[in-house]
């Protein structure tokens, strides 16, 4: 019989499982990757076959154009889908169920198991909800495998009626100006005009000619975003008053000067570090995330009371030692390829 | 206490300058005396609470959160007073914040023995941006983008009085300057300074560059590298003050009753030497008046082996006359037939230097390589003695650095607006031929000189090439070189390679050059000049 845990691996691009011969959100191309989500640094494109949910293989499709791609010399592209729930027999005797992370649409935790032994790689997550995506589940596992994208005490994300409530306040006390929120393209973007609409706001909101494929297809998985338009199809006068919506790094650009004397906004968790939000020329700092924060991130390996932590990118110094102060066995993988900077 | 938090919160987050100060302006107007005086002080740096220190806040912390936790929070978030009103654990009872006078009775009263008792109870009456605000109020230095400057003219936007005037005044009074807003605000007389013996804004003097002036319209003088210092008497007493307005006459006792008159005068610090050089003698280099700067007492041994001297440039007051207005022809005239009373042993006049016209002003300006003189001074004829920096009146016109190839060894993380880049450097140079397994050897440490773009390569640089960690300090791999630009290099015993550099700031970052290839400390050592 193997040592315990053998199957599993982490290496610098990712998480290989031997005897499936199959990688989770590897950061280079590989024959197979179970992919957790969409974003761009867990969901490469080239992989030969892709296991996701069918909202993430939606999201890569769009932005990789995968299928269309085989013409190129490359592994032909096969696209296997799995809903929430649901398990699929892998390779070697390896099952893998895809259970929601509530990170963004599609998102996925990925329950790996083998020869009685149960390991859990959540990608990102939060524990807030979300009106774009289902709640994360709190799932029973051997070794929890999570981020720790905001793993510093710091960080704690207000209520985002709190949030929501600043940038509609700011709104409406500079009527001949307008407030841009920079927003990651995917997820945040979509969850900020979704909570907007439930804090009551029903205006047309305007977007970058970048959010407006990501949020088309959001509605066609069901969820409602209101009156969408292009800032690319308005005047100035037009966009008086209003929000508009665009990714954090158009927030400084060029492309800003068309609109009328913009307030700059950010959604992002980092905006909780003053310095932070200077650094990058925030007036108004909307402290919003998708990921989990340290209050979420030690109370879910808590509830998971998994026998082990191993914790990956972001700042697993800190959640680390909290382990140890916890008596909780941890450790900290050195992958590569993760990026944190835009959430 | 609520409405300066929130002040500092909104300023945080502004860039524009004008969107500043019409923030101060509408919070001065709008907030009562005396909680708007102490809000002016601590804008303008004008608080100061000893008991409470970095240290303080840091001690509070590692008691209610594990010492690790705090230590890698603090060096992600690169200020001490945020990171601690982010940890801050919040209290059970809704916040009661005090007002700002109350706040400030409160930190001033406490001694270091019950701050840690005391400031956990003005912490709890507040959330985290009050906790902020209370603790970059506690400790000084706001770094919130806004200089003591910016709140002065904020302060004369928010009354329409002039700045000048404002500036004219500062130093004559203390917070929560009610005498200051009486006037501004309320139309009473203009605070009475005539007989303190107050600091009055310098005027100070811009880069050269490529401009070229006429030597008919522009005096020379050299630019003597001590400090810029205004020395004042006035009210039966005499101040020392450095070039921010710091009174530093118990570092310099020798002056404080050898004026005969009441006068504002302004020169440069110096110290004699025994090695000096330069058409005048006398001054030594700025390594030995390092040694008298920053005493809180002075030894006489510290007087006899280091004997201070002001060498003089200008005069604002000769015995009640207030002479800056004059031009400055006029002024040195003044000023020469004043320094013939004073002590030679402890003044002389900075001379004139004669050219025949701007090249061959450059040329002298080449040939001086003295260590006391940074470069040259020019100074319009006609100029009136101005606060601050007025175009086209003074220019400096330093001396072109030095510059040695050097190999970036050690990063540590900024604070403040860089907070979590690696922005401060520590380079060196190399000890023998590198083929041959010489090392590295540090020889100094910069954080300037570079774009904000430059930054970011550098700190991406820094990440991808760190062998070893130390807190917040990277080791790198000693893979990239610096163009280090410097002033001047002297002995010294605080670098291993035992060479000091003065002012060094990055100049090129060689990107190309391989690390082998940079200077050896013999090439630096060559440049000692004293």
């Amino acid at each position: 019989m193997a040592a315990p845990f053998s199957w599993i691996k982490p290496e610098p691009h990712g998480i290989y499982i031997p005897p499936a011969d199959c990688w989770v959100d590897p950061s280079r191309a590989v024959d197979r990757a179970l992919v957790t989500h969409g974003h761009a640094d867990h969901a490469r494109g080239g992989h030969g076959e892709t296991v996701a949910t069918p909202e993430t293989l939606a999201i890569m499709e769009l932005r990789y154009r995968t299928g269309a791609e085989d013409d190129a010399g490359e592994i032909p592209h096969r696209a296997v889908p799995v809903e929430y729930g649901e398990t699929i027999r892998l390779k070697g005797g390896v099952d893998a169920t895809y259970i929601p992370a509530g990170h963004v649409l599609g998102s996925a935790q990925i329950l790996l198991e083998h020869a009685g032994e149960r390991v859990i790689v959540t990608g990102d997550y939060k524990r807030r909800a979300d009106p774009t995506c289902p709640p994360f589940e709190v799932t029973p596992c051997d070794i929890f495998i999570t981020e720790a994208t905001f793993g510093l005490p710091v960080f704690e994300h207000p209520p985002i009626e709190e949030e929501m409530a600043k940038l509609l306040e700011r709104l409406r006390a500079y009527p001949d100006r307008c407030v841009l929120v920079g927003a990651y393209a995917l997820g945040k973007a979509q969850r900020v005009i979704a909570e907007l609409r439930a804090a009551g706001h029903h205006d047309p909101i305007y977007l970058h000619g970048a959010m407006e494929k990501m949020c088309r297809l959001y509605e066609e998985h069901g969820v409602n975003l209101g009156e969408l338009r292009l800032v690319a199809d308005a005047t100035k006068d037009d966009i008086l008053g209003h929000i508009v919506i665009c990714p954090p790094s158009a927030l400084n650009d060029r492309w800003s000067r068309r609109l009328p004397e913009p307030i700059t906004a950010m959604a992002s968790g980092w905006m909780r570090v003053r310095q932070r939000a200077r650094q990058r020329n925030v007036e108004l700092p909307l402290v919003i995330s998708d990921h989990a924060d340290w209050g979420e991130l030690t109370r879910t390996i808590k509830e998971v009371d998994a026998q082990e932590n191993w914790i990956t990118h972001g700042r697993e110094d800190a959640l680390l030692r909290w382990c140890q102060l916890h008596q909780r066995r941890a450790r900290a993988l050195a992958l590569v390829g993760y990026e944190d900077e835009d959430d | 206490m609520e409405e300066f938090a929130a002040l500092i919160d909104a300023l945080v987050y502004t860039r524009s300058r004008n969107e500043k100060l019409r923030l101060i302006a509408e919070y001065l107007r709008a907030t009562p005396d005396p909680d708007r005086g102490w809000a002016l002080a601590a804008l303008s740096d004008g608080l100061d609470f000893p008991a409470v220190k970095s240290s303080t806040i840091r001690n509070l912390l590692k008691d209610r959160i594990d010492p690790v936790l705090w230590t890698l929070s603090r060096d992600f978030v690169g200020d001490t007073a945020e990171t601690a009103s982010l940890l801050w654990p919040a209290p059970d009872a809704p916040p009661s914040p005090p007002t700002m006078s109350e706040t400030v009775a409160l930190l001033g009263e406490m001694s270091r023995k019950t701050v840690l008792t005391e400031l956990p109870k003005l912490l709890d009456r507040l959330d985290s941006s009050g906790r902020y605000a209370l603790l970059k109020l506690a400790t000084g230095g706001m770094r919130i983008g806004v200089s003591s400057r910016l709140a002065k003219t904020a302060f004369a936007q928010a009354f329409d009085v002039s700045v000048d005037e404002v500036e004219e005044y500062w130093h004559g009074l203390t917070p929560p300057y009610a005498d200051l807003f009486a006037w501004a605000a309320e139309g009473a007389d203009p605070p009475d300074i005539e007989n303190l013996p107050t600091f009055r804004p310098f005027m100070l003097a811009h880069p050269l560059e490529e401009t070229v002036v006429d030597l008919q319209d522009y005096a020379a003088e050299w630019k003597w590298d001590g400090i810029r210092v205004q020395l004042v008497r006035a009210g039966g007493e005499t101040r020392l003050f450095s070039r921010s307005g710091d009174d530093i006459s118990t570092t310099f006792p020798e002056f404080l009753d050898i004026l005969p008159i009441n006068a504002v005068l302004d020169g440069e610090l110096l110290v004699r030497g025994t090695h000096q050089g330069g058409e005048e003698g006398g001054a030594a280099s700025f390594n030995a008046l390092q040694q008298r700067l920053g005493r809180k007492t002075v030894s006489k041994k510290m007087l006899t082996e280091y004997p201070a001297f002001i060498r003089l440039y200008d005069a604002l007051l000769i015995e009640g006359d207030d002479v800056r207005t004059l031009p400055w022809t006029e002024r040195r005239g003044r000023l020469e037939a004043l320094a013939s009373r004073l002590p030679g042993s402890h003044f002389d006049l900075s001379s004139v230097v004669e050219a025949k016209d701007f090249d061959h002003l450059a040329q002298i300006r080449e040939g001086s390589r003295v260590d006391a003189i940074e470069g040259l001074m020019l100074k319009r004829k006609d100029s009136p003695y101005i606060a601050g920096r007025r175009v086209g009146y003074w220019y400096k016109w330093k001396r072109d650095p030095l510059l040695v190839d050097c190999v970036l060894m050690y990063a540590q993380r900024g604070s403040g607006k860089r907070s979590s880049f690696f922005s401060d450097y520590t380079f060196g140079c190399w000890d023998g031929d590198p083929d041959k397994g010489a090392d590295l050897l540090p020889v100094g440490k910069a954080y300037s000189g570079f774009t904000d773009d430059e930054l970011k390569k550098i700190d991406r640089h820094v990440r991808s090439n760190t062998i070893n960690r130390f807190g917040p300090v990277r080791e790198t791999d000693k893979s990239l070189v610096f163009e280090v630009a410097f002033d001047s290099v002297h002995e010294s015993k605080r670098h291993k390679s035992g060479l000091a550099m003065r002012f060094p700031r990055i100049h090129r970052i060689r990107w190309d050059k391989p690390p082998h290839e940079a200077d050896r400390i013999e090439a630096l050592r060559a440049l000692i000049a004293d």
